[in-house]
Order: C-alpha cells, then structure tokens, then sequence
C-alpha cells in the first residue's frame, strides 16, 4: 500500500465513526426505503453491508456520503450530528470519505492520472507534491502504464480499479464502496480485497455494499444485512 | 491515440493540471461569436457617444466664446455709427477679448445664401456688433448690456445661450443613450453567460456531483465556471474591440481632418476606450457565472 498525503484533520479517536440512531428514509414516490436503522460503526471497524437488491444498501450509503438526508431519525458521522448538516458543511466531511461507486463516476474527460489525483486536487494540494503518491497507487492497482489513459479507453475492471485507487488516495478515515468488485475478476477482487483490509489496519474504517457473500465472509470482516429497508442481522 | 496521450501526458510534462470541467465544444464556439458581436456594438456605441459628445462640447464651446450684439440707433444717429460705438464700448469691458462691428456688406454676405441677390439692397439689415470673448474669463451678457447701457445705447445681447443649451442638452441624449446602449449590452452578454453556465451546468451535472463528492465546495465548482467563462468572454470581447478598432480606425484614416463627418469627429484616441472591453466582458461573465452556478447549485439541495 503507497503511502498518500492525508488531507484531513485527525479524526476524534474517542468517537465512533458512523452511528445511526433510528434511521429511516424514504422518497415521495417510494418511502420506507430504510426503516429504523440502529447502526454503530466503531473507529478502524471493517464491515460488510449485504442483502438482496432492492434492500437499501446503496440508499443507506448515499445517506453516509450526504447525497440524501435521513427522514427519521439522527446520522453521526465521525461524532458529529451530521442529519441536518448545513449545505456549506458538507464538503469538509466528504474529504473524509472515500468513496467507491458502483458506476464508477470517473471523469471521462481526464486522464487515469488525473481522476485519481482529484480527491488531492480539490484538497489544495499542488500537482508536485501528490505526483509520486499517485503513480505509486496507479502503480499498485496495476495501472501504472495506463495513467495517460482516459477512462472510456479502459475496460470496466480497470475503470473499477481506478474508482478505487482514486478513493483510497487521500488516506479517509471512512472508505465506502457500493459492489467495488462487481467488474473486475476473482484475482483482482481478492487483491482489492487486500487493499481494504490494509487500509484498515491502518486506521481506517471500511464499509462496502456487496452482492458477493462469498467474498464477504472470506473477508473476516462483520457482515450487516439488510433485508426490506431494515436491519436483519450481523454476524462474523 | 496520439490525442489520447498527448492530453494525458501534457500536462503531467509541462506541470499543469487539466482543466476539472470537460469542454462543451459545441456551444462555446456561439457562446464566444455572441459575446463578440455585443462587444463589437458596444465599443461602436462607446466610441459614438464620444464622438458625439466631443461634437456637441465643440460646439457649444464655440457659442459660449461668442455673443452678438444688436444696436438700435437713436435718433440723429446712423446705425453703422451707433454699431461703432458699441464695439469701442465693449471693447473696454473686462471679459471681452474681441469686438467689431459688422458692417453691411459682410452682413449682406452671411444673408446672400439664404435670401439671394433680388431683395438684399432694399432690405433693412440690423446693425450688429460681433463679440469675441475672453476663453478664460468670458463676460456675461449682463456684464456687456450694462456696459452699453452705461454708453447711452439701446441695445439688446444675445450670448447664444439658448443654442448651446439645445446642443449640449442633446449632446447629454446622445450620451445616455449611448450609456443605455452600453448597458443593454453588457445585460444581454450577462443573460447569454447565465443561460450558457446553466445549459453547461445540466449537461455536466455527473460532473459537478463527482466533484462535489470528493470534496469539492459550491465556491470552487462556481470558481471553475467563472475562470471558462470569464477566459472565454475575455478573449470574445477582445475579437470585438479589435474588429471595432479596425473599422473606427479605418473610418478616421478615411475621414480626413474632420474625422468622420463634423457630427462624428472620430479621433485616434476613442481607440484607448475600446481597451478595457475585455476586461469588462470577462467580469460581465465571471459575475453572471458565479450568480448563475451558486443559485443552481443551492436549487439541488
């Protein structure tokens, strides 16, 4: 794992990083998407988030990341009451998150280099100082001779990878990933896999949303599951 | 591929970072050809209000340092004499620089255009002293009806002022429409900036949501629409004011002493007010971008 600059303030060690205190959310059209959520994510906890489509999986991270707000009930992130978080407020908790979506978001109109160095980029940091550490993560992630590449050149395992090394580079202190290896193949996916647990060894929280329980429960981590918007269990 | 890698590896070579926003290659081209075209007529109506302006002060300078004096004989007295008294009168008075009286033939001759040769002989002409004032200090008709009036004269002083009020009053016309031009200009150049950040906007809309996801605040997705379209809105308003110079000074070249005609007396120095057109179509851009991206950002929440 290459070492990145951090980019963000020293999380509050005391704090869990992600609690969700009777969570429920829902659309106009489709409510009780999520329905009475009670979840705690400890600090440099590993966690698994699994269930059938349709369950709430990527409703519950688009809840973590401030795309939607919870309709009942209080979100905590990094110990801090973030459920009605000021619009101004939400790009300092987002440089925390790293975040894998599941149709990727790459930029199709920048290079592989420059999609990964966009976390840095935003943060402030000059191109000299953050050049190395991505092509070093470009490197690890098996891109390091694709970096002039824009995405639509690359396949769909690659665009995977650089959706990942992309929202590992700033070092979060909370990596979300919606199915991170639904593209690429078994060898990858246990490498990234690797990637993860090597993150969180190192501090960081890990939560991914993922069809593949197999992978799941090699992980070691602690499996959620959600089942009709509502929590049905964690084990081991 | 070469395009690939040389977009890639560009920057990466040369230390620049790309630019966040992809480029909308088929609206910016009209977006640029629009926003020239408003700056073209901007800087004609900047350069003809000045030139107008310049016109009217010309004119109304010329009135101002001249006042026409009308004497009316006494009995025992010929007009020519009394015309000549007056102009020794005043031309003892503080404020005047000049005054002489006009004697019937260049009378004659100023009416001839006008009134032809037939009648002029038999017609009795006013008897009329021309005064020429201090530029500096000029006299007021005040000044110079008492000082005839002290010489024993009747006569009545006409400053003009009533012609210079009409010039400069429409020399102040020319110039407000010119500022109403002007602004209907810059509106429309802000209206079309408006509309092009907001079609950019939708059109980019996976875009802005990447960036704001990795961080990035409404102040610096805003800053990345006003440097795209404050760079393009500068260089469009350098196209106009460069055409606009060409055929101002194209037109001067042409125009000869005058400059153009009298009414448009164009001068080689309007070209320095076609210089800042950049500058203030760029801030038009930068302010109606930053308005436009803010507000539609803070619509999404």
């Amino acid at each position: 794992m290459p070492e990145s600059p951090r980019r963000t303030a020293e999380p509050d060690s005391t704090a869990d990083t992600v609690r969700l205190e009777g969570v429920g959310f829902g659309y106009a059209d489709a409510p009780g998407v999520l329905r009475n959520i009670d979840l705690i994510l400890p600090r440099g906890s590993f966690h698994f988030l699994t269930g059938p489509s349709g369950a709430g999986k990527s409703s519950l991270l688009k809840l973590l990341t401030l795309v939607e707000r919870p309709t009942t009930g209080k979100l905590r992130l990094f110990g801090d009451d973030v459920t009605s978080l000021p619009r101004r407020s939400i790009p300092a908790v987002r440089r925390r998150l790293g975040v894998v979506f599941q149709d990727f978001r790459l930029l199709d109109h920048l290079s592989a280099f420059d999609n990964v160095a966009l976390p840095l980029r935003l943060a402030g940091l000059k191109r000299a100082d953050y050049a190395g550490n991505v092509t070093e993560m470009l490197d690890w992630v098996g891109l390091g001779d694709r970096m002039a590449e824009v995405p639509p050149s690359l396949s769909g395992g690659e665009k995977q990878r650089l959706a990942i090394a992309r929202a590992v580079i700033s070092r979060p202190d909370l990596i979300l990933a919606d199915e991170p290896t639904g593209s690429i193949d078994a060898d990858m996916g246990e490498r990234l896999l690797r990637l993860f647990q090597s993150l969180n060894q190192l501090g960081t929280t890990v939560l991914i949303a993922s069809h593949d329980e197999a992978l799941a429960a090699r992980s070691g981590a602690r499996i959620l599951r959600l089942e009709g918007g509502r929590l049905a269990g964690s084990r081991r | 591929m070469i395009a690939r890698l040389a977009r890639g590896l560009g920057p990466r070579l040369t230390g620049r970072s790309p630019g966040l926003l992809p480029r909308d290659s088929a609206g910016e081209p009209w977006l640029a050809a629009l926003i020239a075209i408003l700056c073209f007529l901007a800087c004609l109506a900047a350069v003809g209000a000045a030139s107008a302006d310049r016109a009217a002060h010309g004119w109304a300078g010329q009135l101002r340092a001249e006042a026409t004096v009308q004497v009316r004989p006494r009995v025992g007295e010929t007009g020519a004499g009394a015309a000549a008294r007056a102009a020794e009168t005043l031309a003892g008075v503080e404020g005047v620089a000049e005054a002489e009286a006009m004697d019937r033939a260049t009378a004659e001759a100023l009416l001839r255009p006008w009134i032809g040769d037939a009648v002029l002989p038999d017609l009795p002409l006013p008897h009329l002293v021309t005064v020429r004032l201090d530029p500096v200090t000029p006299a007021s008709a005040v000044t110079l009806s008492r000082a005839l009036a002290e010489a024993g004269l009747d006569a009545s002083v006409d400053d003009h002022s009533l012609w210079r009020g009409e010039v400069e009053r429409a020399a102040m016309i020319i110039t407000l429409l010119a500022g109403a031009a002007f602004l209907l200009t810059a509106l429309a150049a802000g209206a079309a900036i408006a509309y092009a950040t907001r079609a950019a906007m939708a059109a980019q809309r996976p875009v802005i949501e990447t960036l704001s996801l990795n961080g990035a605040t409404d102040g610096t997705i805003a800053r990345l629409y006003q440097a795209r379209f404050g760079l393009l809105a500068a260089g469009a308003g350098a196209a106009g004011a460069i055409a606009a110079a060409l055929l101002v000074a194209g037109l001067r070249g042409l125009g000869g002493s005058d400059g153009f005609s009298p009414a448009l007396p164009l001068a080689w120095s309007d070209l320095w007010l076609l210089s800042p057109c950049p500058l203030l179509a760029a801030t038009v851009a930068v302010v109606a971008a930053r308005i436009t991206t803010l507000a539609s950002l803070q619509r999404r929440r």
